[in-house]
């Protein structure tokens, strides 16, 4: 086989795959070598790329904006509170996602018929309301609120959500370019036009939204060990609904790519500021959020054509300085 | 069942706060077309800036909530010609608006809860004002519910006619109906939306002036005000004003029967299971237009 001549075939292929490649050696490697710390921080990390990219699935490309990825995360972790001592890890994992799959349903059935804004209410609500019933729920079966969850090795929920990022991205990344995404897309751009088209508009926001809560599902049963002790209050947090919104505008939901950008760095911001500023960081990330939607609508990945942009602009001038002058010369 | 009167009347008085807040929120979703998820944190800057006057300068809550009330107003009008006006220029629809307005909102919802939550600590803390019991029609209430009550009513009266008697009102309505078309007609349709979204902002601060006389005040008292004023908000009908107030009535008589009669716990889920049912049978709320 002739080696450059695959090259010159696949480069588009080799060009995107040999990176991703090597990233996912490196993940996967990375408890040997990485440390305690730093296995945590990626864990937290590929938790909020898996949260901000299932969000932006489906809000950042049909324009309903869904307040909920508490919620669902929240009724991951609780699987896992309720199931821990019956079925092993692995087994509650998929439960949890099917829950939050089944919960979504039944939220997108009632309020997706209706204007986005019935939507964005409902979800709001979703999130207190989930955390009420659990704690009626809790109090019913054990007689009081909150509860210890087993603690698991490091490397165990490291690489359990390591899969889960990998099996989340690649499933989205195909939905995406499938009908089902162009259908969502269509739905955002103009959902009258999608109607008339022949796109089922309601069954494919139904059925998307409940896609992407399961994902948010599956990482709240892996984060649960890490919290140790779990109550409502701690597990349905409004922040899990507002950092992979932060991370998703701030990333650009446009792109696929923009969502994991913004996890990445907001999660590493996160964990390092809450130590010293514990309060300030969030009231800072407010602020951002704000900025971003202000003057970066279409957040970073928006911002690369521009800067594709204006730098062809910049060498298709230099080019041609460069043959004018050679023009000159002869 | 003989407590079943005192139970109602109990919860129309508490209801009326609810329908006083949602009054503001309708007013911004239903003029200025934001979904305005921080409106519980003005909720909540209002109970704790009056708390402060209350304790620390004794200055009497109703005269505290007018002062409250149109230091919000300014915040509001400040924060829809500067934020929401740059954001609907930029949109590059009305949808996109809406959903730009929406996130910029939930910002908004931590900046103000968490600026609070660095001035006043998280714990709760309560004061006493007109807090006895008094003989009313064989009941016995707590008077400071019937004053927050009566201001409650008196505001929520003087805002209905304010925006169906008199001009500006009449301007208010015009651009709720029809923005493009209010503008034709001579409305300045800026400086409207402005003073729709800072009389929302001044509603959910009085409303936190009256809801600080009655529960212990924290900085977390903002998000469940603000779920409360949404489910009510849909009841009454999105943009329909007099619909939330009636609403707000009805969701205080619900949960002060759930409350007695079951748990508190249910309350926030018996409130879902109205919305749910409202949302498939009658979208548009008890007074809202189809």
């Amino acid at each position: 086989m002739d080696i450059t001549r695959f090259i010159s075939t696949h480069r588009k292929l080799l060009l995107v795959g040999v990176p991703i490649l090597i990233i996912l050696i490196f993940l996967a490697t990375f408890p040997l070598y990485g440390g305690v710390y730093y296995t945590r921080l990626l864990t937290t990390i590929l938790m909020y790329v898996i949260l901000s990219v299932s969000w932006a699935m489906f809000s950042g490309s049909t324009g309903y904006m869904s307040l909920a990825p508490a919620a669902f995360f929240g009724v991951g972790i609780y699987t896992m509170g309720f199931l821990q001592s019956t079925l092993p890890f692995p087994v509650i994992i998929p439960i949890g996602g099917l829950f939050s799959f089944i919960l979504a349903l039944l939220v997108g059935m009632v309020t997706l018929r209706l204007r986005g804004i019935y939507f964005a209410i409902f979800t709001f609500g979703l999130v207190v309301f989930m955390s009420e019933v659990v704690a009626a729920l809790e109090s019913d079966l054990f007689g009081r609120v909150g509860q210890h969850i087993n603690p698991l090795p490091d490397e165990t929920i490291f690489y359990a959500m390591l899969v889960t990022a990998v099996a989340t991205l690649l499933a989205i990344y195909f939905i995406r370019r499938s009908r089902l995404g162009l259908s969502m897309l269509s739905i955002g751009g103009n959902e009258e036009a999608a109607e008339h088209m022949g796109v089922n508009t309601t069954r494919v926001k139904v059925l998307t939204f409940a896609i992407s809560a399961a994902f948010m599902g599956l990482v709240g049963v892996i984060m649960a060990p890490v919290k140790v002790y779990i109550d409502p209050r701690i597990a349905f947090s409004l922040s899990y609904s507002f950092m992979p919104i932060l991370m998703s505008v701030f990333g650009g939901m446009g792109q696929f790519y923009g969502p994991v950008v913004g996890a990445v760095v907001f999660a590493y911001l996160e964990k390092t500021l809450r130590a010293q500023f514990p309060q300030y960081f969030m009231l800072g990330f407010g602020i951002i959020l704000i900025l971003v939607i202000l003057f970066l609508p279409n957040g970073i990945a928006g911002l690369v054509p521009k800067l594709q942009n204006r730098l062809g602009g910049v060498l298709a001038k230099l080019r041609k300085g460069g043959e004018a002058e050679q023009h000159a010369n002869t | 069942m003989s407590e079943l009167p005192r139970l109602i009347v109990s919860g129309i008085l508490s209801g009326s706060i609810y329908g006083l807040l949602a009054m503001g929120l309708t007013l911004q979703y239903g003029v200025a077309r934001v979904l305005n998820i921080a409106h519980g944190e003005f909720v909540m800057v209002g109970a704790v800036l009056t708390y402060t006057l209350y304790t620390s300068f004794g200055i009497n809550p109703l005269v505290a909530a007018a002062i409250i009330g149109p230091l919000l107003f300014g915040l509001g009008f400040l924060l829809q010609i500067t934020l929401f006006r740059g954001l609907k220029a930029w949109a590059p629809s009305q949808a996109a608006f809406e959903g730009n307005a929406l996130l910029a909102a939930f910002g908004l919802l931590y900046i103000i809860s968490y600026i609070a939550l660095l001035e006043f600590g998280a714990f709760p803390r309560r004061y006493d004002w007109l807090n006895y019991v008094v003989e009313f029609a064989g009941m016995s209430l707590r008077f400071n519910r019937i004053v927050a009550f009566a201001v409650a009513v008196v505001i929520g009266v003087a805002v209905y006619l304010f925006l169906t008697r008199s001009r500006l009102g009449r301007a208010i309505r015009a651009t709720a109906e029809d923005p493009p078309t209010a503008g034709l007609m001579g409305v300045n349709i800026n400086m409207v939306l402005a003073l729709c979204f800072g009389l929302g902002a001044l509603l959910a601060g009085v409303a936190g002036s009256l809801i600080s006389m009655l529960i212990p005040v924290s900085t977390t008292l903002g998000f469940r005000n603000t779920v409360i004023a949404l489910i009510v908000v849909v009841l009454g009908g999105l943009g329909s004003v007099p619909g939330s107030f009636i609403a707000g009535i009805i969701i205080g008589i619900v949960s002060s029967l759930v409350t007695s009669f079951w748990q508190p716990v249910y309350v926030v889920p018996v409130y879902f299971g109205i919305l749910m049912v409202l949302l498939l049978a009658r979208p548009a709320g008890i007074l809202g237009k189809k």
